[in-house]
């Protein structure tokens, strides 16, 4: 044992003199697409600025515009709702459909391939070719995808379960296949029926999966945006009082960057302050699926 | 009673078939009506969608070689810089990255562990968090070309692949490696001829994840490219609906299903690697 730490040590000394080659270019290039940029956003949130270069500190300020800002706060909910919508339906369809392929019925291969395809396709595209089927349906009873929140609401939901069931179901298949088949062999003889073997036996041992899943799409409900753009922008507004718009449709990380890049200039430090407060919220998501799944491997 | 249970069983497994494949079907609708649209002449694409194009409403090709000029931008362009983009970024990830995971698994000294769990750290952080200060950083630097944007995906997609390359190495015995050590390779030596090859499946799965990753994503590309020169395919697709006010939704369709095939030819021919380099990097994820 003490022999194998000193020879690894001398393997790492003669090693760490080339680091400049093997570490450089990463280190340099994550400092420029990564650090400097996160540190600098971070204290941009804090400032009051139109160019980087004259950016004013001006402390919370910009965090307490965000929390009163109506767009924000409806931006907020309504991508929890979806999130949370989204994340239920996927997960049992996922899992129903990953069970049936693992009951060992023709074809199982083929399905699997045809269920995962959407994966492959960009949300830019995905949300164009779902606004024209969406479109060619409405259309026949005189309205449009764009014209009711709720349309555009359940329209994201089919389009993000044709796209993410089969990569769930890809996770749920993998996780299906580990459970010890004697475990089930053994619930069999004892005379459980099936459903109690799926709930007692199956389901117990997935539950790693199960979490994987769970977290994946809670946060990729949360940092939905290419989807989000094609398929409705915001669509329909409504009108404040004030003046303002409210983009019903519109979820965080579309309001994000219609604060940074639409028509109200000089509203960066703003915009940037609500891009810190996602940050925490999909970092804190991040977190506690970390926390949850440490936890649960101390149990086993 | 037994034969009665095997027969039962049998007739729930052709239900089952059944019933997959009528979603199987549905799942499959969404690209044939794209198909069907891309040879409908525009007028019809929203009237009937889902009607074959066929009589008056069949444009032929003509939406293919409208698309190819659509939106003031060639198509071609926007096809080549989306290769070179994928093609670039991925090699350089995978490169650097393995390189990097490599000497930190073996040196561990702490700057290693920093750069590490920075590297984890960053894999939970939205685009949102770092694109406006990202895309300026980049323009200074002058990072926005397709063959300088590779750098910015190293940077910002370093992540994800350090976590997974560590982790594959950290599984290798060191054993190998103090031989190559003891007949005289040097560490570049070593890396490149006995431990890269080592990292084979790593490798693929990580450069599955990236590719699938870089070509379709669009925000980045879109802050970070000079949109006037440079045009990725989700960028252009993007525009055809942006910034003109009557949309030609057949030349959209036919343009959206060349994009499509090569998608879906690179996936029929690389699937097992790739739902295993999907699995792979969700687990660990």
């Amino acid at each position: 044992m003490k022999k194998r730490h000193s020879s690894v040590n001398a393997v790492s000394r003669t090693i760490s003199k080339w680091g400049w080659l093997f570490m450089g270019p990463v280190v340099v290039a994550f400092v420029i697409g990564f650090v400097w940029p996160f540190v600098q956003g971070i204290y941009l949130s804090l400032c009051k600025f139109r160019l980087i270069s004259d950016a004013q500190f001006i402390g919370l300020g910009n965090y307490t515009k965000a929390f009163s800002d109506p767009g924000f706060l409806h931006a907020f909910w309504y991508t929890a709702l979806f999130a949370v919508v989204s994340l239920v339906i996927i997960n049992v369809l996922a899992f129903a459909v990953a069970y049936a392929l693992t009951q060992g019925i023709k074809g199982s291969n083929l399905f699997r391939t045809v269920f995962f395809m959407p994966n492959l396709i960009g949300g830019i595209v995905l949300g164009y070719i779902w606004s024209m089927i969406f479109d060619g349906i409405l259309s026949r009873y005189g309205t449009s995808i764009l014209m009711e929140t709720k349309y555009g609401f359940w329209g994201l939901i089919i389009l993000m379960c044709w796209q993410q069931i089969g990569y769930m179901m890809i996770i749920y298949i993998a996780g299906l296949q580990a459970v010890p088949e004697d475990m089930i062999e053994a619930a069999r003889i004892d005379g459980a029926s099936k459903s109690q073997t799926l709930f007692k036996v199956t389901i117990p041992n997935v539950m790693p999966s199960i979490t994987i899943c769970t977290f994946l799409s809670l946060t990729n409900g949360f940092k939905l945006f290419d989807q989000n753009l094609a398929l409705t922008a915001g669509q329909p507004f409504i009108i404040q009082p004030g003046g303002t718009a409210v983009k019903t449709t519109e979820m965080l990380a579309l309001n994000i960057y219609n604060t940074f890049y639409g028509q109200n200039a000089g509203s960066q430090g703003y915009a940037q302050a609500k891009a810190v407060i996602f940050f925490v919220l999909v970092a804190g998501l991040g977190l506690a699926q970390l926390a949850f799944t440490r936890k649960k491997e101390v149990q086993q | 009673m037994k034969s009665g249970s095997l027969s039962a069983e049998r007739r729930n497994k052709t239900i089952l078939s059944v019933v997959l494949s009528i979603i199987c079907i549905i799942y499959v609708l969404p690209v044939l009506t794209v198909l069907l649209n891309s040879f409908k002449l525009n007028t019809y694409v929203k009237t009937d969608t889902f009607a074959l194009p066929k009589g008056e409403m069949w444009a032929g090709f003509s939406n293919f070689i409208k698309g190819m000029t659509f939106g003031n931008y060639p198509f071609w362009k926007s096809v080549l810089y989306s290769v070179v983009i994928t093609v670039l970024s991925t090699a350089l990830i995978l490169l650097c990255t393995s390189m990097a995971a490599w000497f930190i698994s073996r040196v561990n000294s702490r700057f290693c562990r920093i750069v590490y769990y920075l590297c984890v750290f960053s894999m939970v952080v939205p685009f949102q968090m770092v694109m406006f200060t990202l895309s300026k950083t980049a323009d200074t630097l002058k990072l926005n070309t397709p063959w300088t944007i590779p750098i910015v995906y190293l940077g910002f997609g370093a992540g994800l692949a350090i976590f997974m390359f560590v982790g594959f190495v950290k599984s290798i015995p060191l054993e190998i490696e103090e031989a190559a050590a003891i007949d005289g390779c040097s560490p570049v030596r070593t890396f490149f001829s006995v431990v890269l090859p080592m990292l084979k499946p790593t490798m693929i799965s990580v450069g599955i994840l990236e590719i699938m990753w870089i070509w379709n994503d669009y925000l980045l590309p879109y802050l970070v490219l000079d949109i006037n020169k440079y045009r990725t395919i989700p960028i252009h697709i993007q525009y055809l609906k942006g910034s003109y006010g009557t949309v030609d939704l057949g030349a959209t369709m036919a343009l959206i299903l060349l994009s499509i095939i090569p998608v879906i030819v690179f996936y029929l021919t690389c699937q097992k690697h790739i739902i295993k380099g999907v699995a792979a990097g969700a687990v660990k994820g």
